[in-house]
């Protein structure tokens, strides 16, 4: 019943804001707030592969990019003429429908691109699968660029807008409950498990194979859906949107935010969103000041800005106390 | 059990009967840790075979073994350094659970159940080895004893038949062995464990073991009661070197 409740709650509160907030904020402000959000779902959904289990993955624009493009055909093709014979339901409701058949459809199409490079990656540890990673992310892009029914070089345009405040942060609000309760149940502990001592989680019966495999799955999952968000609320995709960069990017909200940390993933979204945007009065200087922040941060705090730990209202006020295992 | 050219254990014949507490010793380097890799499954056997319980285990995974009934401490310590003590040994009992993803993540009631039994069982299992009151303080920050009667906790957790114990009393002092010897002696009373043992503390090799095995170079050169190994002259030899020829 209590659970019941907060889920009425968190859905009033997103349709609420949704209608309010692009009344009262400007376009450009309001564009940085969704580019948060889906920045967020990204960033928590590579913490489950890099963070949780241990995994270096450098691939996650790929998996972005899967989702973005799956999704964005799917309304094109699909979701809009369906939405277009859902008359009895009010519009923005018919366009949810068909948003979120279009994200399930990208994630699970991204899914299935994590499994694939999930499995044969099991051999390999570190450095060795971040090239696998690196290269299945590359992959991705020259296709892409190469496919003509998806616009190649010229990108695809003309996708529906449906993605709104309610859906982008509607998926955050998901993203983040399915990783703290992973987080907090034996299969988190067994991810855990790996990333700490991958030999004796194996010697005590974790299937590591298959919760690596697992991690791979839900984080491309979700890079899917936040790559389908991104198509949906820019309405434009393009190869290069993917690259190797973004995956860098994302790989420095989770590093930035602490390995493992769902609060600082968060976090790290937010700031390493905003940054070059509060940067843009300097200018030409902007990406440098934006890469000197970024290396003084990691000399100062390498642990990253919340180390493992998770913050909470009420770990502000036992400050000192025994610091908890990771989430 | 060969690693290219270099053959490091070899046709070693040799059996624990149920209920039994064996001892593996040897000087360094002869091939006991390499042994207790084979039974786990991290190494498969380039020959001959492990069998468990009437079964062939050799060639299955490691973790399937584990779940199998066969679980081990490290000589050099691993314990999952990030997690708390209960979560380490909670991960050990993680084979036993019922509650799968789905119901993780929608935390239903058969979850909330499963977790909070997961949770006592590893409490109970930290009582047993007098770490209950380290619970929730990361592993790291145990004591080196401590740390190693946290692999032991951990071990038991997952609810062995066969308990391989890898050097339990390296780096201990002489108190705290004598405590371990009780304590292994009362973990085997109470779950009904066979254990075998490798040890390199002879005190508490010779007070415990009911058998003793001794390999050297890879060979098996001695089995016996730990009365028969302590006057075996090729044990003297492989620990102590041989007489000069008169």
């Amino acid at each position: 019943m209590k659970r019941f409740l907060s889920l009425i709650a968190v859905l009033v509160a997103l349709v609420a804001l949704n209608v309010l907030l692009p009344r009262v904020t400007n376009p450009y402000h309001f564009q940085i707030l969704m580019l948060i959000g889906i920045n967020i779902v990204l960033a928590v959904s590579l913490n489950l592969v890099n963070g949780f289990t241990g995994q270096f993955s450098i691939g996650h624009a790929g998996f972005m990019a899967v989702g973005a493009y799956t999704s964005a055909m799917f309304t094109i093709k699909l979701g809009k003429p369906f939405a277009a014979t859902l008359t009895l339901l009010p519009e923005p409701v018919a366009q949810g429908v068909a948003l979120l058949m279009a994200l399930v459809a990208g994630g699970l199409v991204a899914a299935g691109a994590g499994w694939l490079v999930g499995l044969p990656s099991l051999r390999l540890r570190g450095d060795y699968l971040a090239i696998v990673t690196l290269g299945f992310g590359e992959i991705i892009r020259v296709l892409l660029l190469n496919i003509e029914a998806i616009g190649g070089a010229r990108g695809l345009s003309n996708i529906p807008t449906y993605a709104n405040f309610f859906w982008v942060y509607g998926s955050v609000v998901v993203v983040v409950v399915v990783a703290v309760r992973l987080a907090h149940s034996t299969h988190g502990r067994a991810l855990f498990a790996i990333r700490d001592d991958e030999v004796a989680a194996e010697a005590l019966g974790v299937d590591t194979t298959k919760y690596k495999v697992l991690a791979f799955v839900l984080g491309a999952f979700f890079a899917g859906v936040a790559g389908g968000l991104f198509a949906h609320f820019l309405s434009y995709l393009n190869p290069s949107s993917f690259t190797f960069l973004k995956s860098i990017e994302v790989i420095a909200m989770v590093v930035l935010g602490g390995m493992g940390s769902i609060t600082g993933s968060i976090l790290a979204a937010v700031v390493l969103t905003l940054l070059p945007e509060v940067l843009r009065p300097v200018k030409d200087f902007r990406m440098v000041i934006y890469a000197l922040m970024l290396i003084v941060l990691m000399i100062t705090r390498p642990q990253g800005l919340l180390g493992t730990r998770e913050w909470s209202l009420g770990g502000l006020f036992r400050r000192g106390g025994p610091a908890k295992g990771a989430a | 059990m060969q690693f290219g050219g270099l053959k490091a254990v070899c046709d070693l014949d040799l059996t624990v009967a149920q209920g039994e507490l064996v001892g593996l010793i040897g000087p360094n380097g002869a091939g006991k840790t390499t042994v207790f890799n084979v039974i786990t499954g991290v190494y498969a056997p380039t020959q001959g075979r492990v069998t468990f319980e009437g079964r062939t285990i050799s060639g299955l995974k490691s973790n399937r073994i584990a779940s199998g009934g066969i679980t081990r401490t490290f000589q050099n310590i691993r314990l999952f350094s990030r997690l708390t003590c209960l979560d380490n040994v909670c991960v050990a009992a993680h084979p036993h659970r019922q509650a799968g993803l789905t119901s993780a993540l929608l935390r239903t009631g058969g979850f909330e159940r499963d977790e909070a039994a997961l949770k006592q069982q590893a409490m109970d299992m930290l009582e047993v080895l007098d770490l209950e009151a380290f619970a929730d303080q990361p592993a790291t920050s145990l004591a080196y004893g401590q740390q190693r009667r946290l692999e032991i906790a951990r071990a038991l957790a997952g609810k062995p038949r066969l308990l391989l114990l890898d050097e339990p009393a390296a780096g201990l002092n002489p108190q705290e062995s004598e405590e371990l010897m009780h304590l292994i002696q009362e973990i085997r009373k109470r779950f009904g464990l066979t254990i075998l043992l490798i040890e390199h503390d002879m005190k508490v090799v010779m007070g415990i073991c009911e058998r003793i095995a001794v390999l050297d170079y890879g060979l098996k050169i001695a089995e016996g009661s730990p009365f028969e190994i302590r006057n075996d002259p090729k044990c003297i030899e492989a620990y102590l070197g041989a007489e000069l020829p008169k």
